[in-house]
């Protein structure tokens, strides 16, 4: 594919430079957004996302979930949405909630998904909900809850005593919590089945990014966890589920414009190719 | 004494660790909260041990007037500022932190990740190629999911993705199969045999099922790929329990690399 | 101050938030730039985040881990569980301490002890782990019945994925196994295997390209909602 001068067309999509792709895909995803009334519903919730709604929605009120926000800023876009719908969903359900994190960090970013669903509901902290913050250890932090949380989360993320806390009355291990979500963008969440679900039962689900997802299929068909949020996607189901269209909604016109056009490049980028080979062989 | 003592104290606590699984009691149970509440300890070090290696490098960049060492003032200047108000303030909001945190830190890493968006289109139209039958199937499943993992994919493909990509499955057993066949029959009739079995089977198969552009998604992830995830965990779950038991018993000892003597 | 009468006197876009998103514009099309060529407000903007995140990691280990897993212990046990001094917690802190001494040539070897510590605990925790969690579920999962019997009739369909599974899961096993060469049969199973592997690579590609446009959108949601909300706030 040298450079004679005169390249052929086919020889010249080969070489484009890369800032017209760059381009393409970023007036794939920012047109949708500028189309007035361009809006996609969430599309047909998964049957895995389905499971967490569920499973959240059958648990009486007062029950106790833990959701472990174990995500960075770099994942925003597809964890916040997730997040923000789980919080609004287990308060909207008077649920107690406590946040956890072995990310260092989701702290901060948990405390935001928290507080904006409390305000929607009502929900005060400390009574209703807690950030207990972060620990490091990793395995060793999840495995502690499992003999007393208040060893791994002695103080919450603003210090104050967690045991004395309203919100965490009778809960000591995970046998006083009813259900845990283990949200990340990291394989952290291998950890939470090992050392939380495995070592004491506690029944899980997960949220992750889409890259995530592959990985933790496996562990739905052996029914280590009940169910799976799977990137923007999935957020998107559950804010359908609970009807607080949001982020994860908004972005579903954009994502599916954005991969009609990665689709449409890949079959071009290889018809060129072909083309180029049967020229260059024949 | 520079060896001995770091094997001994992994093997000690290792076991410790093994013992409280098989003899679950009061006291072991007491003893592994305890070593647990110590790994927590002792890996919030390992966190700030590798940020002031990080630091390190830049104040190394600075003293030797390195190609760009003025940006690694930028660093540092931010790295201090923004501890001093960490540390002082506290995390939670309203703090100074939390405004550098949803103002700065947020932003940056969340806009910087997000360039994996350009690179990814980029990589797929230079890269992904029907080169194989192999690659090919790879290729088509990860258009097929990337069509039923988004509302567009049920409105174009109600009801035919499961049949496009079982159709695409069996022309590229086809194609794999059929460089074989030809060498050891050395005719073409048992490649148009098998096209006239295999692709109809297939497509008549899921034409029976007639599956959703989500449903032929969700079956994709749901059985191949945990097939092939699978055969992945097994592999590795037995090779990460071979290379605990190295580690406990001393045989191991990459990680003890680090500093001199013996 | 009422919200209304800060945005009619002008104090309102000198609000923290206000500023904040500001920033957070021109940290996004800095970083952005990078897309047409490395520049200097980029590389500006990667040293800004490298020290923003060094000094999270600082902040967030000495409240979340310092104060309530050291200081609490030693100094003010009435935040603690017990209640009761714990001092104790001096070995690990030394030992975690002793994780420092990398920085200085002479005495490098103390930051094996830490080091074996972790890797101790880590190992221990595993190999049990393990076994419960990656190896002994995926192998009752991978052999379920390949004539299932649903409400009296036969779940003709469910009997081939199991059957798929089945045969998958084995195949793949084989294509790893290298202490046999891979021919006749075995050969024939491995790549089976492959395929396998491809079709899961595949789905995990697509994926994976969801994930990173989901990004992309995620910083186009902030430019195109979010900043106009703090910017052009309703008038009261």
């Amino acid at each position: 594919m040298e450079d004679t001068g005169t390249r052929s067309f086919v020889e010249r999509l080969l070489q484009l430079d890369r800032r017209w792709i760059f381009l393409g895909i970023a007036l794939a995803v920012v047109v949708p957004f500028l189309v007035p009334g361009f809006k996609m519903r969430s599309g047909v919730v998964s049957p895995r996302t389905q499971s967490i709604y569920d499973t959240i929605n059958g648990l009486p009120a007062q029950s106790v979930v833990m959701f472990a926000f174990d995500y960075g800023p770099a994942s925003i876009p597809e964890m916040q949405p997730m997040a923000v719908a789980l919080c609004k969903h287990a308060m909207s359900r008077d649920l107690r909630v406590i946040g956890v994190a072995i990310h260092p960090q989701g702290p901060l970013l948990g405390g935001q998904a928290l507080r904006e669903a409390a305000e929607e509901y009502g929900k005060q902290d400390g009574v209703d909900y807690v950030n207990l913050g972060y620990k490091p250890g990793g395995a060793a932090a999840i495995k502690g809850i499992g003999t007393n949380i208040y060893k791994v989360f002695p103080t919450d993320l603003s210090g104050r005593n967690s045991a004395t806390l309203a919100v965490m009355q009778g809960v000591r291990t995970y046998d006083n919590i009813d259900f845990i979500v283990a949200l990340s963008s990291t394989p952290a969440p291998f950890s939470w089945i090992a050392f939380a679900h495995e070592a004491y039962g506690a029944k899980m689900g997960v949220g992750v990014t889409a890259v995530m997802a592959t990985d933790f299929y496996p562990y739905l068909q052996t029914d280590q966890i009940v169910g799976l949020i799977n990137g923007l996607k999935g957020a998107a189901e559950y804010e359908d589920l609970i009807r607080h269209p949001s982020y994860g909604m908004l972005g579903m016109s954009a994502q599916s414009v954005a991969h009609l056009w990665i689709i449409l490049t890949v079959i071009i980028g290889n018809i060129a190719f072909f083309m180029w080979r049967a020229r260059t062989r024949g | 004494m520079k060896v001995q003592v770091p094997i001994a104290i992994c093997f000690i606590a290792g076991m410790i660790m093994l013992v409280k699984f098989f003899i679950p009691h009061y006291w072991s149970d007491r003893l592994e909260e305890e070593l647990l509440n110590w790994a927590r300890i002792v890996g919030a070090f390992a966190l700030v041990l590798g940020i002031s290696s990080l630091l390190r490098t830049h104040v190394e960049k600075i003293r030797r007037r390195r190609r760009d060492y003025g940006y690694s003032f930028v660093t540092l200047l931010a790295f201090i500022i923004a501890c001093v108000l960490g540390i002082g303030w506290g995390l939670d909001p309203p703090s100074p932190f939390d405004w550098i945190f949803t103002y700065v830190f947020a932003p940056l890493d969340a806009t910087m990740f997000s360039l994996l968006a350009f690179f990814v289109a980029s990589a797929a139209y230079r890269t992904f190629r029907a080169r194989t039958p192999e690659a090919t199937i790879m290729l088509l499943t990860a258009l097929f999911v990337m069509l039923g993992r988004v509302p567009v994919g049920d409105m174009l493909a109600p009801h035919g993705l499961f049949v496009a990509w079982a159709a695409a499955l069996g022309f590229c057993i086809v194609w794999a199969v059929y460089p074989w066949l030809r060498h050891h029959t050395g005719q073409a009739a048992p490649y148009v045999g098998l096209l006239i079995i295999v692709a109809p089977v297939m497509v008549a198969f899921s034409l029976y099922l007639a599956q959703s552009a989500s449903e032929t998604t969700e079956w994709l992830m749901s059985v191949p790929t945990i097939a092939g995830k699978r055969g992945i965990i097994l592999g590795v779950a037995l090779g990460s329990i071979a290379t605990s038991l190295r580690i406990i018993l001393g045989i191991e000892r990459a990680h003890l690399g680090g500093g001199g003597g013996s | 101050m009422e919200p209304g009468e800060a945005v009619a006197t002008g104090m309102y876009y000198l609000s923290g938030p206000v500023i904040g998103t500001g920033v957070a514009v021109l940290l996004t099309l800095a970083i952005y730039s990078f897309l047409y060529a490395d520049n200097p407000v980029y590389k500006f903007a990667e040293h800004l985040f490298v020290g923003v995140s060094a000094a999270y990691g600082v902040a967030i280990t000495y409240h979340m881990a310092v104060l309530p897993l050291i200081i609490d212990p030693l100094f003010r046990p009435q935040n603690t569980p017990s209640g009761q001094p714990q001092y104790w917690v001096i070995i690990p802190a030394l030992l975690g301490l002793m994780m420092f001494s990398r920085f200085f040539r002479r005495y490098d070897w103390m930051s094996r002890w830490p080091i074996a510590f972790m890797m101790g605990i880590g190992a221990g925790l595993a190999i049990p782990a393990t076994v419960q969690t990656s190896l002994l579920p995926h192998l009752y999962s991978t052999m379920q019945p390949l004539a299932p019997m649903a409400e009296g009739r036969l779940d003709l369909l469910t009997g081939i994925d199991n059957l798929l599974l089945l045969v998958g899961v084995v195949c793949v096993l084989i294509y790893f196994y290298f202490s046999l060469e891979h021919k006749g049969v075995f050969g024939v199973a491995s790549r089976v295997g492959i395929w396998f592997l491809m079709i899961a690579f595949g789905a995990g590609f697509g994926n994976t390209v969801m994930a990173r446009i989901s990004l992309l959108i995620g910083r186009v949601q902030f430019l195109r909602f979010d900043v106009p909300e703090i910017f052009f706030p309703p008038s009261p």
